[in-house]
């Protein structure tokens, strides 16, 4: 009989829960005896979420979600007899075409071997045995990869500027700072199929001719660091890394090294400082990293999702790869959907999927029944995409077209409940906070841009405010040293374009349509429909609520701080935000 | 008692002299040594850094440069129990500014503290932790707690405190 898997779900961090669930599992099997047939196994991401608990039984690709301790025994049962619980099965999404988390959830990723089932550190061979450098740049230019991280530029041509710059050392780097907020893809690659970043690196490696290689990683993410520690390990046990590769000229070493909390490390020549053990502030280019990156030597720095593609190009082929996507964004994309979604996760689909189709059909729709106003993609240096060009196809231009960028790819969905202008005010004050502080259009023009966006939340705006911010923003983007300075005001200019209404209606009426911006918001009691529980006086921070049960409730306006907390546990809509 | 002031400085330079040479006096090292001893002391003291720096032989500025420049480098002594509010998009649109205001208010946190008297908390924001399938998030020295709401924050530091108390008592 064939060996059955069950498959648990890791919160991706080191969870309680996920070790209970596991222990119950394994009681399970031992009380039936089947320790020989069902094996257990801790996945790093099974890309579903907002579904309890998830198990996935392998080899069946049976899902079972919102597992608890009750129903575990009557699973392993139906394992063990091989068959399905109908009540507990995930409901059908709409597929996703999976390249980069291929592998994700699929294997144990603390094992070699189950890479190597799934042909892993075969390109490598066939790299160093059958294609000399110049051919792997050759497939990779034939595939149409681009960049990952954000900007997209072609990756066999970052590869071969390296590959044909003069010096003796070269690296290879692995960019996994990811740090753009609402963004998890780097992460849950690096948990769930460390080994194929490894591989794409050293693919990398031989294709520039590089020696040597950095990981450089969020300490953040301890369980990533952990799980990439360990494969390196095996890595080298087997000779897959380390002095003549698989018996080849070839030789190749990695090592990590962490980050210590700077988003503009993301950045490659701040990178590039940080590695060199220097503050991490970007350096004007050129000179590119290809031609002086990391002690001055030449140097690629690749995202960690680009690196997850590369061994599966020279599994299947550039051209079979090249026949995803669209005509200039070939092959797939991870997102991050997140937000007000019913069904956030990771989602991996060909690039030209419709916006639409990841919300509605892959996400489910909007949380609550509630309206979805924007989508909200690329992060800091992204913008927002209102609901009227959902149907925008996802690519490189499609999305710059819109004044949106695909970045890393976070895709936050919002709805009415959120305001514009708090959203822009959120990003903006990420950047400013991140800033390096090097050149002046960032370090000033962030500041001046915020400042005036704290007026208009507060109420204080006036209608030149918003040309003002038309200003700094061109200004920023003409003029800063690096991409994070460059691309800041990118949430503000692109919200100004869509939802120019709702910064009128701050600055004019004084008013916010979402009830985000405090100083405009009033909250009050309606004595109708007040039942006199008295909820909103033992609740409020501020004792703000007075009156007694015979004449009803009031709120002092002076007092209250308008956190919300009254309107939030009030079980008969009794108050009112106006 | 002076001397054992003097033994015990001896010995926490002892511990960072091994940290060091662990990465064979190397300046390029410097964040990860700057890492490791932070994971010693909770936090950077300053005198600690002038020895890093005479140690790799640079500027004392640049060690402070550096240690200023990062996050997650603090010069200032941190609670025992260290709270980071994770601020991605996901948990700032489901109410991590909520859940910021709770737990100040719960510990009693004025202005721009962000320890309390009593060293037992630490309370920080933090960008992005990537789980913001789980949003929103805290995280309580390293143990991550998912889809937390107001109750539960309190619940979870009443617990805290519950513990202390009975391990003091």
């Amino acid at each position: 009989m064939e060996k059955k898997v069950i498959l648990i779900k890791d919160t991706g961090f080191k969870s309680d829960t996920t070790r209970d669930i596991q222990s119950l599992f394994l009681k399970a099997i031992r009380d039936i005896g089947a320790e020989e047939s069902i094996q257990i196994v801790r996945a790093a991401d099974l890309g579903i979420y907002n579904q309890g608990v998830v198990v996935k039984i392998l080899p069946d690709n049976t899902v079972y979600t919102h597992i608890n301790s009750d129903n575990i025994d009557q699973i392993v049962k139906a394992v063990h007899k091989g068959e399905v619980l109908e009540n507990l099965l995930l409901k059908d999404r709409v597929e996703q075409t999976r390249i980069v988390l291929r592998n994700c959830g699929v294997i144990d990723p603390e094992n070699i071997e189950e890479y190597f089932s799934k042909g892993g550190y075969t390109s490598i061979a066939k790299c160093l045995f059958d294609l000399t450098p110049a051919k792997v740049i050759k497939e990779m230019k034939k595939s149409g990869l681009r960049g990952r991280g954000g900007a997209g530029f072609p990756t066999w041509m970052k590869w071969s500027f390296a590959a044909n710059s003069f010096g003796d050392e070269k690296y290879v780097i692995c960019n996994a700072d990811e740090g753009d907020p609402g963004a998890y893809m780097d992460r849950s690659v690096l948990e769930g199929d460390p080994h194929s970043v490894i591989e794409g690196m050293t693919i990398a490696g031989y294709a520039i001719g590089a020696k040597h290689g950095y990981f450089y990683i969020r300490a953040e993410y301890p369980l990533a660091i952990e799980r990439v520690e360990n494969a390196l390990k095996q890595a080298y046990e087997r000779g897959l890394l380390g002095k003549n590769i698989l018996g080849s000229d070839f030789s190749f070493d990695l090592e990590i090294r962490l980050g210590a909390g700077a988003f503009v490390c993301g950045e490659e020549t701040a990178l590039i400082a940080s590695i060199e053990g220097k503050r991490g502030t970007p350096n004007p280019r050129p000179p590119y990293p290809t031609d002086s990156g990391l002690w001055k030597k030449p140097s690629i720095i690749n995202n960690v999702e680009t690196l997850a593609n590369i061994s599966a190009i020279f599994q299947k082929g550039g051209d079979w790869f090249s026949s995803i996507g669209t005509e200039k964004s070939k092959g797939t994309k991870v997102f991050a959907v997140t937000g007000k979604v019913k069904n956030s996760g990771l989602v991996e689909i060909a690039m030209g999927t419709s916006i639409k189709d990841i919300v509605y059909n892959i996400g489910g729709g909007v949380l609550n029944e509630k309206q979805l106003v924007a989508v909200q993609t690329g992060g800091p240096s992204g913008g927002v995409i209102p609901k009227k060009h959902l149907d925008t196809p996802v690519s490189y231009e499609h999305l710059q077209e819109l004044g949106s960028i695909m970045g890393s790819g976070g895709m936050i969905v919002m709805d009415e409940d959120d305001c514009m202008v708090d959203i822009s005010k959120f990003y903006l004050k990420f950047c400013v906070d991140e800033s390096c502080g090097k050149c002046a259009p960032c370090r000033i023009g962030g500041y001046q841009m915020l400042s005036i966006l704290n007026k208009i939340s507060e109420g204080e705006g006036e209608l030149e405010d918003m040309d003002k911010l038309h200003r700094i923003s061109q200004a920023m983007q003409k003029a800063s040293l690096c991409a994070l300075g460059q691309t800041a005001p990118n949430p503000v200019i692109s919200t100004l374009r869509y939802f120019e209404d709702e910064y009128k209606q701050h600055i004019i009426d004084k008013k916010c349509r979402a009830g985000k911006c405090s100083k405009l918001i009033q909250y009050t009691i309606n004595p109708d429909k007040c039942k006199r529980c008295r909820l909103c006086v033992t609740n409020c921070p501020v004792s703000a609520i007075t009156g007694d049960r015979e004449h009803g409730y009031t709120i002092d306006q002076e007092k209250c701080i308008r956190c919300g907390r009254c309107f939030e546990v009030c079980k008969f809509e009794a108050i009112a935000r106006v | 008692m002076e001397k054992t002031t003097q033994q015990k400085a001896m010995r926490k330079f002892t511990k960072i002299c091994d940290i060091v040479n662990q990465y064979n006096r190397d300046k390029s090292k410097l964040i990860p040594i700057l890492q490791k001893v932070q994971d010693e002391y909770r936090y950077l003291p300053e005198e600690v850094l002038t020895f890093v720096a005479t140690t790799l032989n640079i500027p004392p500025a640049t060690v402070y440069g550096v240690a200023t420049f990062y996050a997650h480098f603090t010069l200032s002594p941190r609670g025992k129990y260290v709270i980071r509010i994770c601020d991605g998009t996901a948990c700032h649109v489901k109410g991590s500014n909520k859940l910021l205001e709770t737990l100040r208010e719960k510990l009693n946190l004025k202005d721009k503290n962000t320890t309390t008297s009593d060293m037992l908390f630490t309370l920080e924001t933090v960008s992005c932790l990537g789980a913001c399938g789980l949003a929103p998030v805290l995280v309580i020295n390293d143990v991550v707690h998912g889809q937390v709401t107001r109750e539960k924050a309190i619940k979870l530091i009443d617990e805290i405190i519950e513990k202390e108390n009975k391990n003091a008592g």
